[in-house]
């Protein structure tokens, strides 16, 4: 039977569970973040809106931003490695962040593999386009999944599809045969009784969150109709009109999605949220990275 | 009866599927109207800035503060069970770096995230007054309870460290049973509202 090595790491995800964990490039963003009811921040150099706009190589952020931001706030703080950058991931264990993501927003370090994240005690956050991508990062040691979406353009789309294809793909494991399971796992790369016990709990085994493109309360209210359990919001609070007041709506969205009324209330008078852009003119397309 | 458990964030879906698995009816509270459905209420682990900023937006917390003093002459007297977060907010007196407004329900003084960042998570065996065997517990990011006031009975210590105390209607813990889906601390604080 399957099972999570790091079963505290998978422990704190289920506490972030309903909340809305936010990018910040300062200490008074985290501040405001905080503030405004975030379950964590994520500590990085620049939002994927504006990587996306200046280009050149991601990184990680620099150990005394994220120091500081870890002074400012008492919340989670979590932290943004490339894909496969294991040095990167050590500097955040001296750094005793709470959550590693590794993330397909920096620029990829390794084109063949993922960070082996069993070895560490921090836990890992990891994007995913679908199921077997997700499986695929669990069985590295992934804590949690969240879907990549398509960072930094504001448009929901790429979430919701990723959302979507890992959820339906979930509920097409009930009807394969014990054979066609095998062939899935042998597909995918994947160990079949993580294959299987996502079958039979029909689920996977740790929190999955939405990422990428989330802009408005509405955004995240959808997302969580969906079944999502809680939401990144990356460029879309920093890069709107009146950050402050959109960073609690989208909390408040987040909690209440069920309820349209407490959302269009939130939803009223932000002053814009961030500008936004289509997928299909996109020349990086940063879900593509470390499948 | 009906329990509730506080879903304005946290792993509220952890406990409701431990009150499953007992077979008791429970509900999502995120009102005063679904608050009034419920004579317990559980509040989940979470982070304690958040779960505290809805307690107050939603006046939930005054509410379950006029409950409790109400007690017995309550038309519904309500029980309530606090875990890691929930423990914070039902505090008398928090301590420890941006601490969030609590509703002060317990006499006790509690220091949040007081063993330190997620590196110092841990998981563990606890026993408990009145239960036998031991527990499979988790303590994440927790907080440490530094002061009972005396009226305050502790149920379980790990460490020299109250764990598990208990208040009249208020039952406090600083661990989480539901992510290893023990039902025992659960049945301990539904015999609470029996007696």
């Amino acid at each position: 039977m399957f099972r999570i090595v790091n079963s505290t790491g998978a422990d704190l995800a289920r506490m972030l569970k309903g909340g809305v964990i936010m990018d910040v490039v300062t200490a008074k963003q985290a501040k405001i973040a905080e503030a405004a009811g975030a379950c964590a921040v994520m500590a990085l150099e620049r939002v994927p809106s504006d990587i996306r706009a200046q280009g050149g190589v991601a990184r990680m952020s620099d150990p005394s931003l994220i120091e500081e931001i870890q002074k400012a706030v008492s919340i989670p703080v979590m932290a943004k490695i490339r894909i496969g950058h294991t040095a990167e991931a050590r500097i955040l264990e001296v750094l005793k962040v709470d959550f590693i993501d590794e993330s397909e927003v920096l620029t990829p370090a390794d084109p063949f593999h993922h960070v082996e994240k069993k070895q560490f005690k921090i836990p890992f956050v990891c994007g995913a386009t679908n199921l077997g991508e997700a499986l695929r990062r669990i069985a590295e040691g992934a804590c949690m999944i969240r879907t990549k979406g398509e960072a930094g353009t504001g448009n929901v789309v790429e979430a919701v599809r990723h959302l979507k294809l890992i959820n339906g793909e979930i509920v097409a494991l009930k009807s394969m045969k014990t054979a066609q399971l095998k062939a899935y796992a042998h597909e995918e790369r994947v160990p079949l009784d993580l294959v299987e016990s996502v079958r039979k709990a029909q689920r996977l085994p740790v929190v999955t969150f939405v990422a990428g493109g989330i802009a408005t309360p509405a955004d995240a209210a959808l997302l969580m109709e969906l079944g999502a359990e809680g939401v990144f919001v990356g460029s879309g609070i920093f890069k709107s009109k009146d950050p402050k007041r959109m960073a609690n709506a989208i909390v408040q969205a987040t909690t209440h999605y069920k309820d349209p009324v407490k959302v269009t209330e939130v939803s009223r008078g932000l002053g814009g949220a961030m500008a936004g852009l289509e997928v299909a003119g996109l020349q990086v397309r940063m879900q593509e990275r470390g499948l | 009866m009906i329990v509730g458990v506080l879903a304005f964030q946290g792993d509220f879906s952890e406990h409701i599927a431990v009150l499953h698995s007992m077979h008791v009816p429970a509900i999502e509270v995120r009102s005063l109207s679904d608050l009034s459905k419920v004579g317990a209420l559980i509040i989940p682990g979470g982070e304690s800035t958040v779960i505290a900023k809805f307690l107050e937006e939603t006046e939930v917390g005054k509410e379950i503060i006029k409950r409790i003093q109400r007690g017995s002459t309550d038309p519904q007297p309500l029980f309530v069970y606090g875990t890691c977060a929930g423990a914070i907010v039902l505090s008398k007196k928090v301590t420890g770096k941006n601490a969030p407004r609590s509703l002060g329900i317990i006499d006790i003084t509690i220091d949040r995230n007081a063993y330190g960042t997620q590196l110092e998570s841990f998981e563990t065996e606890i026993r408990v007054k009145g239960i036998s065997g031991k527990i499979p517990v988790s303590f994440i990011r927790a907080p440490k309870i530094t002061r009972v006031g005396k009226d305050v009975e502790i149920l379980a210590e790990h460490g020299g460290i109250p764990v598990l105390v208990r208040q009249g209607r208020v039952l406090v813990g600083t661990f989480h049973p539901e992510v290893r889906a023990d039902a025992r601390v659960h049945q301990l604080f539904l015999e609470m509202t029996r007696v």
